[in-house]
Order: C-alpha cells, then structure tokens, then sequence
C-alpha cells in the first residue's frame, strides 16, 4: 500500500500515465477532506450499485401485483410495505434507480459533449460563427425547461425515450454558454498563441489545448445539472409525460399513489424521498467537486 | 535572412507600428529596445503569423510572408514567450508540450527527440513528466526554449525571454540562448526593454519610439555611448542610473 502511494506522489513521476494518476491522486485527498461530499459520493455509489444489482437486491419482483396485500404497512414480508397494487415498494424503489439514473446518464452523455464543442467552437473562432452559436443557444434558454420538454413530449409519443431527448434539448445551453465563458478566459493565452505557432490546425488547438482546460468545470456542473435532472425526469413522469405505468420510475410511482397521501402516506412519500435524498446526493458530491477542481474557487 | 520593410500595424484607428524597416543576416542576433508600447512586441506577433492586421513586406529566408502562413512556416520560425507562467499549458505536462511540435509536423523519433531537447537545455530528465506548477520560472522558460527548438527551426523569435525571471536565472538563459544560436546557427530576432540584455546577446540594436524604428547601432557603439537620436541616449542614461546611480551624472 506504501509503494502505491508512494508511486503516486513521487517527485519525478516516470511515465505519463503516472503523472496523470498522481494529479488525480492528490485531488482525490483534497475531496476526501469534505465530509458532506463524501456522504454524497457514498449515497450515489450505493445507488449506482443498487441500481446495477437491482434483480439480486429487490426481495421481490416490482411489476407483480398482489391484490390481496394492497396497501399494506411495511412488515417483515414487505419492508417498506406495497402499493395501491400490492407491488412490493422496496423492489420498485430499487428498480425505480435503474430508470432514474439511467436516464440521467443518458441525458449527460448527449448535453456534456454538445455544450462543450459548440461553446469552445463559439468562443475560440469568435467573429460571426460566435454570434450565430451563442444566439441559438439563447433562444434555448429563453424558454422554460419543463414546458419545453412537456411540449416536446407531446408531441412525440410519451415515454423515457422522448423525456431524455426532451430533457437534454433544453438542458444543453448552459454547457454551451460555460464552455464558451472558459474559453474566452484562455484563448489570448500565451500557451494557446505557442500552440497555434506549432502550425497546429485550429480543431486540434480546440481538441487538445481548450477543451482539456474546460473539462474540469464542465464535470462539476454535471455533477451539480444531475439533481436537476432528476427531478425534471420525476416531474415529467408525475405528470404522465416520461416513464409510463408498470415502469417502476420514482415520479410515476408518486402520480399513481398520490390519492392515497391521507390515508397511506408512505407509499407515495417514499419515492419523494427517494428523489430527495438521490438529487441531494448529487448536490453534495457536485459541491466537494468544485473545491477540488475549479481554480476559480482557489 | 530576414527582412522587413516598411511595416505598419494597425490596432482599429492607433497605428501600433509606423513603417519599420530592418534586416537581420544569417546566424546573427538582431535587438529590439524601447519602452512599453512603442510597438517593439507588436513586430514580433506581425512577423511570427500570430497578428494578421499588418501592411508592408516581410520576408524570411528570401520567401515573401503572407497573412496566412502554411505548416511549414511554423518548422523555420518560433517564438519564446515573456511570460513563463502563462506560455505553457497548465494541464500538461512537459513531456506533452515538448512532443506536440513534433506530432503537428509528423516528425519522427518522438521520445529522443524529447529527451535530446531537455539535454539541450540543461533540465534534468526527471522534469519530463512534471506539470509546469512544479517547476521554477527559470526551468519553465527553459521548457519554452526547448519546445521552440523542437520542429528545428532556423529564426527564433525572443519575446522579453527574461524579463519575468530573476537575474541571477536571466544571466543562465541568456547563455543558453547564446550557446543554442552558435550550435544550431539560429537567427535571433530579440524584444527587450532591458538594454544590458539586449546588449549581452545581439549584435546589432534597433531602438523604437512611438512605433518607429529611430535609430540602429551596434552594440559596441551604445556600450560606448556612440549614440545619435536623443532617444537612444535617454534609454542609455537611464538604464545606466538603474544599474549603478553613482555612474549616472558621468559623461560615457
């Protein structure tokens, strides 16, 4: 264990892949100070892991209905007690991650690399190619997410499909707008003036000098974007326009129970807490990330 | 080797440089003196591709300079950097910086090349795989010289190379460059404020005023205070009070 450690912290790293692995090493010592985002990263790996796990973990399979048991209190068969079909609310929960984090990965995967190439494309060509990116990302972020991915659901057919496309649709611009603002900073840079003087074409320039440099801020709205996601995923199944009945999505499960809030209050409040505890999560990890990555905070 | 004549650059209405014209032969030092805002960095930028809003003529090696310059361009002239904190990228390490140039021009032999350019200026091997936080300011503009040797050029631009460092550092890099330009048969063009650096490593000075070149003398003549143009000597007073006070009422 001492030789690993010692390997990562050396002086005169030997390698480039050791000299990458040691920077992250040591920003990895830096996070493990900040308890909260700890907390976070513990939250999200157990989601992660119960959402992978899922059919080991659920004590019971979440689209089986069970008439008899309708509404029952969480007891020894039924820890968390079942719903108005009698579905055991545990293994719904537990597959309800699957959904959830599922389409937030998706979402990331599409609004991260888009946001970043046409926000560094903006900033580092500037001229007219600038003005033409930034006001088509404007007129994105003039209109309100949730109405625009509800309209755009409608649309199309409802379902998870339509929700992430509709969600990473609006949710795109300020990736684009955070790329561009950091490209700004750096590209009167001397470092970047020494890469064009290597004859260097301006894609690679883009590809290899800027976007490295805007890498670590873009993680760290990702990361904090996540909570949002969720719940405008949640929101969009509560109101019928995202994942659709049996599916076992925590947003669509507090829409199908919410008649019986009064009077069984667990069954839909526990898929609220799912969503709070899974989108806070995200908020602490994203917050310890920033301390560690973003040289704006020091 | 070089030759530019009648330069002039424009920054929207201010004209930067006014019609500067001079020539630097093969294998020599050419020095460019004055203070902050005469334009002296600006020539640089024109000359090395970076700023493309200029008139006149420029050419290299005999070959007319263009606004657009081709690859090419960038294997027979680079340039060094004031500022050893902000010429090298922060996320990458040295061994990164030096091997780009190479991979650009599809130049082979990556990994002695690299090794060979930190032998060349004097940096110890176990610098290669730092990042540029983990080096002193004198070892960055090392790198920087370093990695403007790398495509082999032939014109090395100098933008104030030791102005941001200490002058015991300024002093080492100085011979660097000295012993670099009699090995490698480099041309220097050279932007200083400093008139005991510039004095130190080029042969032939040119002072700027006000975006024009006022007066060319050699380095023996300014040592001697053979001054013509008020200017000169006023630099010359003046750098002479800054390095000793008692010497600066005596007549050269």
């Amino acid at each position: 264990m001492t030789t690993m450690r010692d390997w990562l912290l050396s002086d005169a790293p030997v390698s480039r892949r050791q000299a990458a692995w040691a920077r992250r090493y040591r920003g990895w010592l830096l996070f493990r100070r900040n308890a909260l985002a700890m907390l976070g990263l513990g939250i999200i790996l157990v989601l992660i892991l119960g959402a992978v796990f899922a059919p080991l973990l659920a004590p019971a399979d979440p689209d089986t209905p069970d008439l008899a048991m309708r509404l029952a209190r969480p007891s020894a068969l039924h820890w968390l007690g079942t719903d108005e079909l009698g579905r055991d609310l545990l293994a719904r929960l537990v597959y309800g991650a699957r959904v959830t984090l599922g389409m937030v990965i998706c979402v990331v995967i599409i609004v991260a690399p888009l946001g970043l190439v046409v926000g560094s494309v903006a900033g580092y060509a500037g001229g007219w190619l600038d003005r033409v990116l930034m006001r088509v990302t404007d007129v994105f972020l003039a209109v309100p997410q949730l109405i625009l991915a509800l309209a755009f659901v409608a649309a199309l057919k409802p379902g998870i499909a339509s929700a992430i496309i509709a969600i990473a649709l609006t949710a795109w611009p300020p990736y684009a707008r955070q790329a561009r603002a950091d490209t700004l900073r750096i590209r009167n840079s001397d470092f970047i003036a020494a890469a064009r003087l290597t004859g260097a074409s301006a894609p690679r320039i883009i590809l290899r000098q800027v976007i490295p440099l805007c890498l670590s801020s873009m993680i760290v709205r990702m990361t904090l974007s996540m909570s949002g996601i969720i719940l405008t995923a949640a929101g969009l199944g509560f109101l019928g326009m995202g994942a659709q009945p049996p599916t076992p999505e925590w947003g669509t499960m507090i829409a199908t129970s919410r008649a019986f809030i009064l009077s069984q209050w667990w069954v839909p409040a526990l898929p609220g807490i799912a969503i709070f505890v899974a989108s806070l999560a995200f908020n602490l990890f994203g917050d310890g990330l920033r301390d560690v990555l973003d040289p704006r905070q020091g | 080797m070089i030759a530019v004549s009648n330069l002039q650059v424009h920054f929207g209405a201010r004209a930067v440089v006014r019609g500067v014209s001079f020539h630097v032969p093969h294998g020599t030092s050419f020095g460019l003196v004055g203070e902050s805002g005469s334009g002296k960095s600006t020539i640089l930028r024109a000359l090395s591709g970076l700023n493309r809003d200029w008139s006149g003529r420029m050419a290299i090696d005999g070959l007319e300079l263009a606004r657009r310059r081709p690859k090419s361009f960038f294997r027979d002239i680079q340039m060094v950097f004031q500022d050893p904190y902000g010429s090298l990228h922060p996320s990458q390490t040295i061994d990164r910086a030096l091997s780009e140039p190479l991979l650009v021009h599809g130049l082979d032999a990556v990994e002695a090349r690299v090794r060979r350019a930190l032998e060349e200026v004097a940096l110890p091997p176990s610098v290669r795989f730092r990042f540029p936080h983990q080096l002193s300011g004198g070892q960055r503009q090392r790198v920087a010289i370093a990695r403007a040797l790398m495509p082999e050029p032939k014109v090395l631009l100098l933008d104030e190379p030791t102005s941001a460092l200490d002058v015991s550092v300024q002093a080492e890099v100085l011979n660097l460059l000295r012993n670099l330009q009699e090995t490698r048969a480099l041309t220097y063009v050279m932007v200083s404020h400093n008139l005991a650096v510039i004095a130190h490593l080029c042969a032939t000075i040119g002072v700027m005023q006000e975006g024009r070149l006022v007066e060319t003398l050699s380095a023996d003549d300014l040592r001697a205070g053979r001054t013509r143009h008020q200017h000169t000597t006023a630099l010359r007073a003046l750098s002479l009070e800054l390095e000793d006070p008692s010497e600066a009422g005596r007549p050269a």
